[in-house]
């Protein structure tokens, strides 16, 4: 090389600003963020249209989640292979128009709580006399979800609990108690599951089930014959659980037919949710898997067809936590939300918001990753996300809770983590060659995200300047309007930690308006059923789930926020059966109930 | 025996574990990204060879530096991989001593990315899976591939020592020693070994010089990697090479000296 010395001096210069060029870009990624500044209520409410208070002893909730002890040969490794189990689902089990809240426990011997709600803004924990609180039996394996649908159509929400064990099913009597039916219902003995939902596949009716496996379903955590029970890769496995489809046959059976409808995948299922995204009339099946790509089935009403890499959301290999839909442009279509992880420095998968490329649409919808773009992208070691409008501005929102093991806050298992997570699979696969947790924290003490649509294509960080400051290892988020007061309140549960109940309260000058729907012809829970609201030149769409985000439900009816002055034209409810149904003029600030017509 | 230029030996391989892991395993979604590297590897080759040095240079160092780029470094965004590249070619014209430059490109742009952008950029790669036998393929077509070029010692040394460092880290920490051993068998390692300690422009001249950084290189990640140091062998590479390379440097300016 010819010596230049100018030149050289320029391009010396230049270097030293490529390399100043990834400080800038953080710092400034940093100031658009307002999550670090603490405001009171009031200057919450002012600014950001609502503020969160944790009111959950004041509401008369003590719910403790407590981790299961496994086979003591994973002694070393508990933390990590124990981290799942605390969940959340919001029902209202006894009619009384009040939602309640379930909680799981997960340790051998320890109770789930049923919150009944007293409406006088306090919860009385009556799963004990009910019949489905002593539920994690030595034998049995322990509790890591639930979710409510009414099976037998006879207008109370039955209880599918899903466990590192044997699934139960619990009838609902008429909201009096509890009685098991696993057995009549034809479930199998043993399933390691995290994820559970309910839905009508083929529109009989009849609410239908979908079970995914983390662990396979031949191991018992308790009694385990080799410890060769980890993913065989960190981002490729396909070691994991089976995938079930229950056919509801009627009469309290169900018949397994996965295969049969072209659902076969062993990879490590740890969120699964249900949604009609081509607007075909038959609800889709997405799958969030830990250790690999997510799975897309669009489902034609008989049979599911695997469109993961078609759609372009089955390319990436991740570790999907958590799934949720939500039309955040008002444009009446679905973006759907799935979290990873991510660790400064070490891991940087990134969250997926998963938005319809523009022109593409029905079969050959496909989908970009825009989470950087819109700002939902880094949320630690992600877990429960859901979107819901908050503020009640008109617009979506997005509360993500995350932290994976919070020990020792001075030493890290990252690094083992990392050296273990990128070998071979003859090494990652065996829980024995991992090195011991000794106290260590994994991705602990993580800050929560709240955050706000603005309605122009960017999510907002404001977590805690509209009060939400927990640092606990976050599984499973429900919005649910639990006092009826028209603003959508958030519940927590956190593994080996508190169930948290943020209480709402939102700028008055936002109005509301909610959907409670029952099928007739349609399975009777109306899961499945869509409303599309249409206020001031917009619409927004919403469905009735069965569950979403990770191991959660949030409650049965709709909500939506309005924003000031709104002039709702009609509401549309286009019910699993097929039936179109149209409300004029809703009035806002009310819950409207609509029965399906015969 | 091969017959093809020993200069197309090293990107035609790197191609082809590229591919190899393409094929198997569906990384085309990081697939414009490489390919965002690489050509702004190239690019950037380009501009500065003319500048200073007048001509167009044979893009093959800057395709092996790109390709390295966009395999080993993960990020949801894309101007890392753009970026990363044009710190790793750039780095290569300015921080140079008596006509050699002195870390190995993409190296010295992992490192630093890692190290400046750690809340976009990570590099826990296994984008081919944590398998067997895409593994034995790559590390048997490597080591044929490097044994050709004649620097297979260098490899070589490198392997046993870390082997001997992870039983040793193993009986220090009471890890089990699969776990200690377990990166060697990752894919980050098979371009580390193959690619970046054996690269010809960053390395010194004498063959038994080569062994002795080979084993610095090992010794010094032993070290980080006892400090829990993620990204222990970039950041060993990355202090031992330079050194290596002004120390041969200042033994050669002293040699003539001596020699009247």
């Amino acid at each position: 090389m010819k010596d230049n010395g100018k030149a050289r001096l320029i391009l010396g210069l230049v270097l030293a600003v490529l390399l100043v060029i990834p400080v800038v870009l953080k710092h400034r990624s940093a100031g658009q963020s307002s999550g670090a500044v603490r405001n009171t209520p009031e200057e919450a409410i002012a600014r950001h249209g609502f503020h969160l208070e944790e009111v959950a002893r004041k509401a008369g909730i003590d719910f403790i989640h407590h981790a299961p002890m496994l086979d003591h040969q994973l002694d070393p490794i508990m933390p990590e292979v124990a981290s799942l189990g605390a969940s959340v689902s919001i029902v209202d089990f006894d009619r009384d128009g009040w939602p309640d809240i379930y909680v799981t426990n997960s340790c051998l011997g320890c109770k789930n709580a049923l919150y009944r709600n007293l409406a006088d803004g306090t919860f009385k924990d009556v799963a004990a006399e009910l019949g489905i609180a002593d539920v994690n039996q030595p034998g049995t394996g322990v509790s890591t979800g639930a979710i409510w649908g009414d099976y037998d159509n006879d207008g109370y929400e039955d209880l599918l609990l899903i466990k590192w064990g044997r699934p139960e099913l619990f009838h609902n009597d008429h909201g009096h108690g509890f009685t098991r039916v696993t057995e009549q219902a034809g479930l199998p003995p043993w399933i390691n599951a995290n994820t559970a939902v309910w839905f009508d596949y083929d529109g009989d009716g009849l609410l239908d089930l979908f079970i995914g496996g983390y662990y396979p379903e031949d191991i018992d955590l308790w009694h385990l014959i080799t410890t060769r029970i980890m993913p065989d890769s960190f981002e490729y496995a396909k070691n994991g659980g089976r995938k079930y489809l229950f056919h509801n046959l009627g009469h309290g059976r169900f018949e397994e037919v996965s295969e049969k409808v072209g659902i076969s995948s062993r990879r490590w299922a740890l969120a699964a949710g249900v949604a009609d995204l081509r607007d075909s009339g038959h609800p889709d099946l997405f799958i969030a898997n830990d250790y690999g790509v997510s799975e897309l089935y669009f489902n034609d009403g008989h049979r599911f067809h695997d469109v993961s890499e078609r759609t372009g959301v089955g390319f990436a290999p991740k570790s999907g936590m958590s799934v949720g839909f939500g039309d955040i442009f008002n444009q009446g279509r679905y973006a759907i939300y799935v979290s990873n992880i991510s660790e400064d420095g070490i891991l940087i998968q990134g969250n997926n918001l998963w938005v319809p490329v523009d022109g593409t649409a029905g079969d050959a919808i496909r989908y970009e990753n825009l989470a950087r773009d819109f700002g939902v992208e880094l949320g630690g070691w992600s877990f429960g996300a859901q979107f819901g409008d908050l503020n009640n501005d008109g617009t979506l929102d997005l509360y993500l809770t995350n932290g994976y093991i919070s020990l020792d806050r001075n030493r890290s298992y990252w690094y083992d983590f990392s050296k273990v997570a990128g070998g071979n699979s003859t090494i990652i696969g065996d829980a024995r060659n991992w090195p011991a947790f000794d106290g260590r924290s994994l991705a602990g003490y993580q800050s929560k995200h709240v955050w706000l649509n603005d309605g122009a294509g960017k999510f907002v960080e404001v977590s805690s300047a509209v009060g939400v400051t927990d640092t606990y290892d976050g599984r499973a988020v429900a919005l649910a309007d639990l006092w009826n007061r028209g603003v959508l309140d958030v519940v927590v549960a956190n593994q080996n930690g508190p169930l948290l109940v943020y209480r709402n309260t939102v700028a008055p000058e936002n109005r509301w308006i909610e959907f409670e729907l029952e099928g007739t012809t349609s399975n009777r829970s109306a899961i499945g059923a869509r409303v599309t609201l249409f206020w001031n030149r917009q619409q927004q769409i919403q469905e009735v789930s069965g569950g979403s985000g990770f191991s959660a439900q949030n409650q049965r009816r709709l909500h939506f926020g309005l924003g000031r002055a709104p002039d709702v034209a009609r509401a549309v409810v286009r019910w699993p059966s097929g039936k179109i149904q149209t409300v004029t003029a809703p009035a806002v600030g009310q819950l409207h109930r609509i029965k399906e017509p015969e | 025996m091969l017959s093809l230029d020993n200069r197309y030996v090293p990107p035609v391989f790197i191609t082809l574990i590229l591919l190899v892991g393409n094929y198997s395993f569906g990384i085309l979604e990081s697939y414009p990204k490489t390919l965002l590297a690489i050509v702004t590897s190239i690019g950037v080759e380009l501009i500065l060879g003319r500048i200073f040095v007048h001509r167009w240079v044979n893009p093959v160092s800057a395709y092996i530096t790109g390709i390295s780029v966009g395999i080993l470094i993960r990020s949801p965004a894309s101007w890392p991989y753009a970026l990363c590249s044009a710190i790793s070619i750039t780095s290569k014209y300015v921080l140079r001593i008596k006509g050699r430059h002195l870390w190995n490109p993409s190296n010295f742009g992992v490192s630093t990315m890692l190290f400046l952008a750690g809340s976009t950029v990570a590099s826990l790669s296994i984008q081919w899976g944590n398998y067997l036998w895409p593994m034995l393929i790559i590390w048997a077509l490597g080591s044929i591939i490097i044994w050709r070029l004649r620097r297979f010692h260098i490899t070589g040394t490198y392997v046993a020592a870390f082997l001997a460092f992870a039983l040793l880290r193993s009986w220090l920490t009471g890890n089990p020693w699969q776990s200690e051993v377990a990166p060697i068998t990752g894919p980050m390692y098979q371009l580390f070994v193959f690619f970046m300690i054996t690269d010809p422009r960053t390395t010194v001249q004498s063959r038994i010089g080569q062994c002795a950084v080979a084993l610095a290189v090992a010794s010094v990640e032993m070290i980080l990697r006892l400090c829990q140091v993620v990204y222990a062998p970039y950041y060993a590479l990355f202090t031992v090479g330079p050194a290596a390379l002004l120390i041969e440097t200042w033994i050669a300016s002293r040699r003539p000296r001596t020699a009247s």
